[in-house]
């Protein structure tokens, strides 16, 4: 018996539940009363509103997934210096607040931004004027910053803290100072884990409509919204599925590139969450 | 002193990144213990969102759906994936690379396309059962996740163990998990915490996926659009306790043991 | 290998197959009686009642917007009993043939309903639906901001409220809203006149806080808006000064404005239609449907639970509108194919 059957339970799962579901989608995109069809594509194309807001998303995402690479690595760095009891009790507590639930870490943020929110109340408080914040795009890049950024953190985190500490004593011995040593030696290392982050992050925030709906009350309508506005609300089953072939290849297009970055730098293995 | 310093920018600036993870988490946990309609205002200490939250029964078909999801789809799709990590990396190269491509497609796929994917597909054969859908979906986005951290292990993991247990006289089955498996335990344990994690969180699969069952995620969209109701702050301070003990309980005793190799090493180091 | 990966498709398949025609209804030891309904639009308590009642479970799931709803009643695994959708969708379901018709001798509470609530124009002879909540549509707003009368939708539109004006998530309720304003029908079929509508939304778009659904409740009772667009229902909770705000006041304009009704259907799909009549039976007896009817703020068809009701009930003009009022509000109807260039309007407005 060849040790490759033990995978076969997983490619069945792997074709209905993966691979068929995807022709569905390619189906109701392309197939209208049992005939090929290019409307919805056409739907799709003709009117510049859809590209807008997919342009608009991918700023958006684009923002957020840079704003937790910044906080996000030095956080992973520092925790990776550390002595390695210290680091895993530290690394706990950038995990937990991902058990609590999405939904109810954004309520959280509801609840603080609100115009009677907590936010206001300690600047009146202090003698400010008040502020506006929900409903802004400020408070959905907010949102998502803090939804995704531990999505940031372990990956990079697990890649730095398994570099062999003999790479940075050798730069040092070679004479390279600290910064160098960073930017030679341990930044090019912990590129598997940065682009982990990055797909973690920057998919997930193209597509969330919880975030923009209850944060950015319409005023910052994103992809998301919009395909899950045609599907769900407008029955424009084809039209949505059009938005959601053209994400997706989206995306597989800028994982490709991300990879061939990757190879060229010489790293196989990706960096994992864990 | 340099190091000192050092040592306290860094330190502070950890701080600061807890500060804003927490903050929001600790605010929702004071104002569970008030019952004010809106927040603009302490109206004094009360448990009446925690009463509330212990009437409604919505909210605890949710979190039972959450909670059994979570732990079903993460043992499902561990065994799914170990089994399968461990057949594909005997597999000839050319139909590795297939496999292990479709396998990263739900891994790059947004959620949303991978949730209307289901939803067209279960619409299609007319399964209704929301709570084997929400499972089922569950699964197939975990199984992935589990591949891929087992994945790594087996390269460490030498091929021939499993030849060895065979040579020795053990059925395929046995070498696997009487060899193999404890070879690449670790593996397994961090695919499986990862699987629950992300089963727990998720809300955008699971919106589309089910039909007629609410998880938490679903439940709390669909009363967060509505208001704000001051039992899910109740919720909210729940759920933090009891993850916020859940890992410390999974912690402490890894810690402990690292603590204790830490010791015995400096112990060796100084002699 | 070819032959492993057809193997593996085949029992795929078969699986999915099998999958299909599995069906969980056995389960239950107890009858389920699957409800939808909006958000907030029955009082638990009715619900534990008739569970108490019957010996029976209720299973009851929530959607945001009629749009939302049709989609689910349209999916062939609809599994639900029963539903609340309002006028112009149960105009639609009728014409899609997605209705199950009522056997009304199994609700003989049918005659505490008030006959002005029957026989209307989307189901004639309510062969398909029962009435279960009615109401306007109007603005609702802040007098301490608000210092001019207000009574025409005019005032959604004035730059001066720049950054305190909430408008409703749902498509015909809001381009209504400018439909009515420019002195159309709501029911228009005159593609000017909806694009004329589409441009004073967006014009407007610079001036709204933000388009809500149902938290437009709490923003206006916590004083954080000077207009919002709601429902009747809606008002008459946000302007009670002990459950409210004091300071707020509904008004249905002088232009006009929606009149509504959500009416009880059962889809064809249904397993359990007899226990669908028993819910709308049981909701139109006069005491529980003037407990709901409180408890929601909407107003009842049920002139048995009115009769029920004390004067300051009677008197509320947001729940109990003057014939005047009535009068100068139009039904909703389904637009049939015309709904593409409502749609379309509405993508403009809001992307």
């Amino acid at each position: 018996m060849k040790r490759s059957v033990f995978a076969t339970p997983y490619i069945v799962w792997m074709i209905m539940f993966i691979v068929i579901p995807m022709l569905f989608i390619l189906y109701s995109a392309f197939i209208k009363d049992g005939q090929f069809t290019l409307e919805y594509v056409r739907q799709a194309m003709e009117s510049p509103k859809y590209m807008n807001v997919l342009l608009r998303s991918i700023v958006i995402a684009l923002i957020s997934t840079a704003l937790c690479l910044l906080i996000g690595y030095p956080v992973a760095y520092i925790l990776s210096n550390m002595k390695k009891s210290t680091a895993a009790i530290l690394s706990m507590f950038f995990i937990l607040p991902m058990w609590m639930n999405f939904l109810l870490r954004t309520y959280a943020w509801q609840v603080v931004l609100a115009d009677n929110g907590v936010l206001n109340m300690l600047l009146t408080s202090l003698g400010f004027p008040k502020g506006e914040f929900m409903y802004t795009q400020g408070a959905v890049l907010l949102v998502t910053v803090y939804n995704f950024l531990p999505f940031m953190i372990l990956p990079i985190y697990t890649v730095l803290s398994k570099i062999d500490r003999s790479h940075i004593e050798a730069a040092h011995d070679l004479g390279a100072n600290s910064i160098k040593t960073f930017f030679k030696v341990v930044l090019p290392l912990s590129v598997p884990g940065i682009i982990s982050g990055i797909t973690m992050v920057f998919i997930p925030a193209i597509t969330t409509f919880a975030i923009s709906r209850l944060i950015g009350g319409k005023n910052v309508a994103l992809y998301g919204d919009l395909i899950e506005e045609k599907i769900v609300s407008s029955g424009s089953l084809g039209l949505g599925s059009v938005l959601s072939i053209i994400l997706l290849v989206l995306v597989i297009i800028s994982i490709f590139v991300m990879h061939r970055m990757e190879v060229e730098q010489g790293n196989e293995e990706g960096g994992t969450l864990w | 002193m340099v190091k000192r310093l050092a040592n306290f920018l860094k330190h502070s600036y950890l701080g600061l990144v807890l500060l804003f993870m927490y903050a929001p988490i600790a605010i929702l946990i004071l104002f569970s213990f008030t019952d004010s309609r809106t927040m603009s205002k302490w109206q004094g200490w009360s448990l009446g969102a925690y009463e509330k939250l212990f009437a409604d029964g919505a909210v605890w078909v949710a979190v039972k759906n959450s909670v059994s999801i979570a732990l079903i789809s993460a043992t499902v799709a561990t065994i799914i994936g170990t089994f399968a990590a461990i057949g594909i990396y005997s597999m000839k190269k050319r139909r590795r690379m297939v496999i292990e491509n479709i396998t990263q497609l739900p891994m790059v796929n947004p959620d949303l396309v991978t949730g209307i994917s289901f939803m067209l597909l279960f619409t299609a054969i007319g399964f209704t059962s929301g709570y084997l859908r929400m499972l089922i979906a569950h699964i197939t986005f975990n199984l992935p996740y589990v591949i891929f951290s087992v994945m790594p292990r087996l390269r460490q993991s030498s091929n021939r163990l499993y030849e060895a247990a065979l040579d020795l006289g053990c059925t395929p089955m046995k070498a696997l998990t009487k060899v193999v498996i404890p070879d690449i335990m670790p593996g397994i344990i961090s695919g499986f915490i990862l699987a629950f994690t992300l089963s727990i969180d998720d809300f955008v699969i699971s919106w589309f996926a089910a039909e007629g069952v609410q998880n938490i995620s679903i439940y709390v969209y669909s009363i967060a659009r509505r208001g704000i109701p001051s039992h899910i702050n109740a919720l909210s301070a729940l759920m933090f306790v009891v993850v916020a003990a859940l890992l410390v309980i999974v912690n402490l005793r890894s810690i402990k043991q690292e603590r204790e190799a830490e010791a015995q090493a400096n112990k060796l180091r100084s002699k | 290998m070819k032959n492993t990966i057809k193997k593996a498709i085949c029992l795929a398949l078969l699986v999915l197959f099998v999958l299909g025609s599995f069906s969980l209804s056995g389960c239950n030891s107890k009858e389920t009686l699957y409800i939808l309904n909006w958000g907030d639009y029955i009082d638990p308590d009715v619900i534990a009642k008739f569970e108490a009642e019957y010996g029976v479970k209720v299973h009851y799931d929530t959607m945001a917007n009629n749009e939302e709803m049709l989609i689910k009643l349209e999916s062939s695994t609809n599994i639900y009993d029963l539903c609340f959708p309002s006028d112009y969708i149960i105009e639609k379901l009728i014409k899609s043939d997605l209705l199950r018709e009522i056997n009304k001798d199994n609700i003989p509470n049918i005659k505490n309903i008030d006959e002005q609530f029957l026989d209307l124009s989307f189901d004639p002879g309510n062969k398909y639906s029962v009435p279960y909540m009615w109401g306007t549509l109007g603005i609702l707003y802040n007098t301490t901001m608000v210092d001019e009368p207000v009574d025409s939708w005019g005032v959604l539109f004035d730059e001066k409220y720049e950054g305190q004006i909430y408008m409703y998530d749902s498509m015909r309720d809001s381009i209504g809203v400018a439909l009515k304003y420019l002195g159309y029908s709501l029911n228009t079929r005159n593609e000017a006149e909806v694009a004329e509508a589409r441009d004073l939304l967006i014009q407007q778009r610079s001036i709204v806080k933000a388009y809500l659904g149902d938290t437009i409740k709490d923003a206006m009772i916590g004083g954080e808006g000077a207009l919002a667009v709601v429902y009747s229902g809606d008002a008459v909770w946000c302007v009670d000064p002990e459950e409210g705000n004091p300071d707020l006041a509904y008004v249905v304009p002088n232009e006009g404005s929606n009149l509504w009704f959500d009416n009880a259907i059962i889809p064809k799909t249904s397993k359990n239609p007899e226990l669908a009549e028993k819910f709308i039976n049981f909701l139109n007896d006069p005491e529980i449907a003037m407990q709901n009817s409180q408890y929601l703020g909407y107003s009842t068809p049920n002139k048995a639970a009115l009769a029920l009701m004390d004067e300051s009930w009677l008197e509320n003009e947001i729940y109990n509108p003057p014939q005047e009022v009535i009068d100068r509000c139009e039904i909703f109807h389904d637009l049939g194919e015309f709904t593409a260039v409502f749609s379309e309007a509405w993508d403009e407005i809001i992307y």
